[in-house]
């Protein structure tokens, strides 16, 4: 497409004009109420419901609640997550919650913060927080390992606690869980 | 329907009956899987011939029939009979087909469990009827009562049949607020099996399979209702050797694999058909693999090989593969006696001009029965351009009644087929000894075999001129070769085997190879070419064709032809 360019007028010529009316504008704004914030010494509050950074969460007991299922591995759109299961070995510190993950790797500059792996948790163990401002010096310093994710996700409150209901329920069948 | 079979003039053998609305002509009698007798044809397995598939857990067309799990249930008409038990007929001429119902509750149909009922002529099977959908609904209801619906922690998920036909045919929601019945989880059932008592569904797949196919009654329910509990023999293991294909029969995570336990989610694996390698039957196998790392091996169904199963010490035998000491360089001896990284190029450039440099007669070949056909064919073809005397090396141990062979090598077939090895593998080994040590024999090639440890010493190696040696693991043989050519397992290459009943069967690549490691074919057919100085095939498919042309026993065959199950040589 050719566009064709007009000459400028005379009064358009001047400048002048130009000038003032660009003042006029500045000065209507001089009135009105301030919009500009001051980041990053003010910060913005996000909404609810805000899609930030994805971390893991432990319960009020202090367990991790990721079993290492690895459906958000699945699911996660850009793989931005990987994580590598327990294997065979038997923790005894986790009960009967058989698995956990060894590690759990996620790279936040691949994350396109979707919300994927939140919503396809069956152990509600991954949450998109408020996080939206991620900095790192280096690549690697972006991708988040399992004690920081854990660190960054801090603990969620569980109102069901399903395996320790059925570690209870178990025990009280006298069948060791 | 069309005319009843007594008018269509069937063959005796046969009987045809209705699918939903599909006639289908079906033996009358199927070989036992077990005993080979011939039984009734059941309904489950004219549907599988009518196309039709019929929800089922404890059936597997292998096992014997148990009928104990329901899933399979179906209602069925069958043909209306007179007085005088001749069909009656409709007005257009179809006989008339009655819904067989309750006898105590006319108005409510009789349905039967497909896998047990016997087929009868003119039976029509419906297996989509709105009180067949209820009644599978039902029965997966009941199922998941003291399910402990463990998914996120179950290494079935995902190929589970619980979750498939809940998905398919359940309810979406539970109605069973109770307590659940709980039993013992991480029960140790034998060296390589962790049972988990919540997740069994209590078909007696396993106890079956290791009964009647293994004959090691070893599995069995004990207590009753919903306290049931699948256990081993008390005070015994559960260790024979095929203890790893109840893991794949059970339809649940109740069974499961301690090597495969909690390594990856099945999702994630690639898979690629394969042959184990570790005897000469040759077992069809399945690679699961993910980024290049082998996770496990599961048996493949082939009825001229292996039916549905593999030895356990086959299954577990992959590790190697992945071991941090795999040649992965191409090695050359330097002056001083030291060994320089070389590549590929100058490499086989230098072993096949020192080859032709050799006085025809003064080369030997010892190429292992472990090789694939396509790389013996190529050694018999350099072997015969330099009049080599060429072998196999024997491998020998135990058989057993259901599929290890006492022929542990997967190709002697092929390398007595090919011409690299004589009736009785290994008889050429000392007049190859006796040759290098009066100094007849100047040049060695060995393939995948640590000579060493038969019979061709260290000393007699050393006195060779040219000494080129491809292996996949360092062994005494390696460390002495003036040319070190790093190959492949058999997962990171393609190729072919003849199994000890002459089934010609391929198998394709699931993981890359270490390194700079490449398939023995490839760099043969440059090496080979070039001694030859005639062009060979740079496919695979072209080498095999081509084998087949020139190799008697393998006329006629195709890489192509030869399929997923291969082809029985005559
Ligand atoms: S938010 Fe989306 S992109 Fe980010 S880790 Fe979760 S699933 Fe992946
Ligand atoms: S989906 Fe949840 S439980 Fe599963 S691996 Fe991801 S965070 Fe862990
Ligand atoms: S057996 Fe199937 S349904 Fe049961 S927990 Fe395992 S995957 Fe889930
Ligand atoms: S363990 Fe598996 S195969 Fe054995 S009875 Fe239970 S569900 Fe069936
Ligand atoms: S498949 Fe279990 S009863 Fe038929």
């Amino acid at each position: 497409m050719i566009v064709k360019r007009t000459a400028l007028t005379w009064w358009e010529r001047l400048y002048i004009p130009a000038v003032l009316n660009g003042f006029r504008v500045t000065l209507r704004h001089f009135f009105r109420r301030k919009v500009t914030m001051q980041y990053p010494e003010e910060k913005w509050v996000v909404p609810p419901g805000y899609r930030g950074a994805p971390y893991l969460v432990k319960d009020q007991d202090g367990r991790t609640k990721c079993v290492s299922c690895q459906l958000c591995e699945f699911i996660c759109p850009p793989k931005a997550i990987r994580i590598v299961p327990p294997g065979p070995e038997v923790d005894p510190a986790t009960a009967n919650v058989e698995k956990r993950p060894r590690e759990f790797e996620i790279d936040m500059l691949r994350c396109i913060f979707c919300g994927f792996c939140q919503e396809v948790c069956p152990e509600e163990a991954i949450f998109l927080m408020e996080d939206y401002s991620l900095t790192g010096g280096s690549r690697s310093e972006m991708v988040y390992d399992l004690p920081r994710l854990l660190a960054l996700g801090g603990t969620h409150h569980d109102p069901i606690m399903k395996w320790q209901q059925k570690a209870r329920e178990a025990g009280l069948q006298g069948v060791k869980p | 329907m069309s005319a009843p079979p007594s008018k269509s003039n069937p063959a005796p053998d046969t009987l045809t009956v209705v699918v939903d609305g599909k006639p289908v002509t079906v033996p009358r009698t199927t070989p036992d899987p077990v005993s080979g007798r011939p039984l009734p044809t059941t309904m489950i397995q004219a549907c599988e011939a009518a196309g039709v598939v019929v929800p089922h857990y404890c059936y597997h067309p292998k096992l014997p029939v148990a009928g104990n799990c329901r899933m399979c249930l179906v209602e069925f008409g069958l043909p209306a009979l007179g007085p005088d038990r001749q069909p009656i007929l409709n007005p257009d001429g179809t006989p008339k087909i009655v819904l067989q119902t309750l006898p105590y509750d006319p108005g409510v149909p009789r349905a039967a469990i497909a896998c047990a009922t016997p087929l009868s002529p003119g039976m029509e099977i419906y297996t989509n009827t709105p009180s067949v959908r209820k009644t599978r609904e039902a029965v997966l209801e009941s199922l998941l009562i003291n399910h402990p619906l463990d998914c996120p922690i179950c290494d079935q998920a995902g190929e589970c049949k619980l979750q498939e036909y809940s998905v398919e045919y359940g309810q979406s929601e539970s109605r069973f607020a109770e307590t659940k019945v709980h039993k013992p989880k991480q029960v140790d059932l034998g060296p390589r099996i962790m049972l988990d008592d919540e997740r069994c569904i209590l078909c007696s797949r396993c106890i079956r399979f290791t009964r009647d196919i293994v004959g090691d009654d070893a599995l069995g329910i004990v207590s009753r209702g919903s306290h049931s509990t699948l256990t081993a023999y008390p005070g015994r293991p559960f260790d024979n050797n095929y203890t790893l294909n109840t893991v794949d029969l059970c339809p649940v995570g109740a069974l499961t694999s301690k090597d495969f336990r909690f390594q990856m989610r099945v999702w994630f694996l690639k898979e690629t058909n394969n042959l184990c390698p570790s005897c000469g039957t040759g077992c069809n196998l399945v690679i699961g693999s993910r980024e290049n790392r082998i996770y496990r091996y599961e048996p493949r169904q082939n009825d001229a090989v292996n039916s549905c199963w593999m030895c356990d010490f086959g299954r577990l035998n992959y590790k190697w593969i992945q071991r941090p000491d795999r040649l992965a360089e191409v090695g050359r001896r330097n002056a001083d006696g030291g060994f320089d990284a070389s590549s590929w190029t100058p490499a086989l450039r230098e072993v096949a001009d020192k080859i032709k440099g050799l006085p025809a007669g003064a080369l030997a070949i010892v190429a292992s029965a472990r090789q694939t056909n396509e790389e013996l064919f190529l050694l018999q073809r350099l072997a015969q351009h330099r009049q080599a005397l060429t072998d196999s090396i024997p491998r020998l141990g135990d058989a057993d009644h259901l599929l290890v062979n006492a022929d542990k090598n997967p190709n002697s077939t092929g390398s007595r087929l090919i011409g690299i090895a004589g009736p009785d593998l290994g008889t050429r080994l000392p007049t190859m000894a006796t040759g290098i040590a009066e100094g007849r024999i100047k040049g060695l090639i060995v393939f995948g075999e640590d000579v060493v440890r038969h019979g061709l010493t260290e000393e007699l190696l050393q006195r060779l001129e040219l000494l080129v040696v491809s292996d996949v693991l360092p062994n005494a043989t390696t460390a002495l070769a003036h040319y070190l050519l790093p190959g492949c397992a058999h997962a990171e290459k393609r190729g072919s085997f003849v199994n000890v009943k002459r089934q010609l069967q391929r198998f394709n690549q699931a993981v890359a190879p270490p390194g700079n490691a490449r398939p023995e074919w490839e760099f043969l057919v440059e090496c080979v070419g070039r001694v030859l100085g005639e062009p060979l095939p740079a496919t695979l498919e072209g080498l095999f064709n081509q084998m087949a042309k020139e190799v008697p026993a393998f006329q006629g065959q195709t890489w192509a032809g030869l399929g997923d199950l291969g082809k029985k040589l005559g």
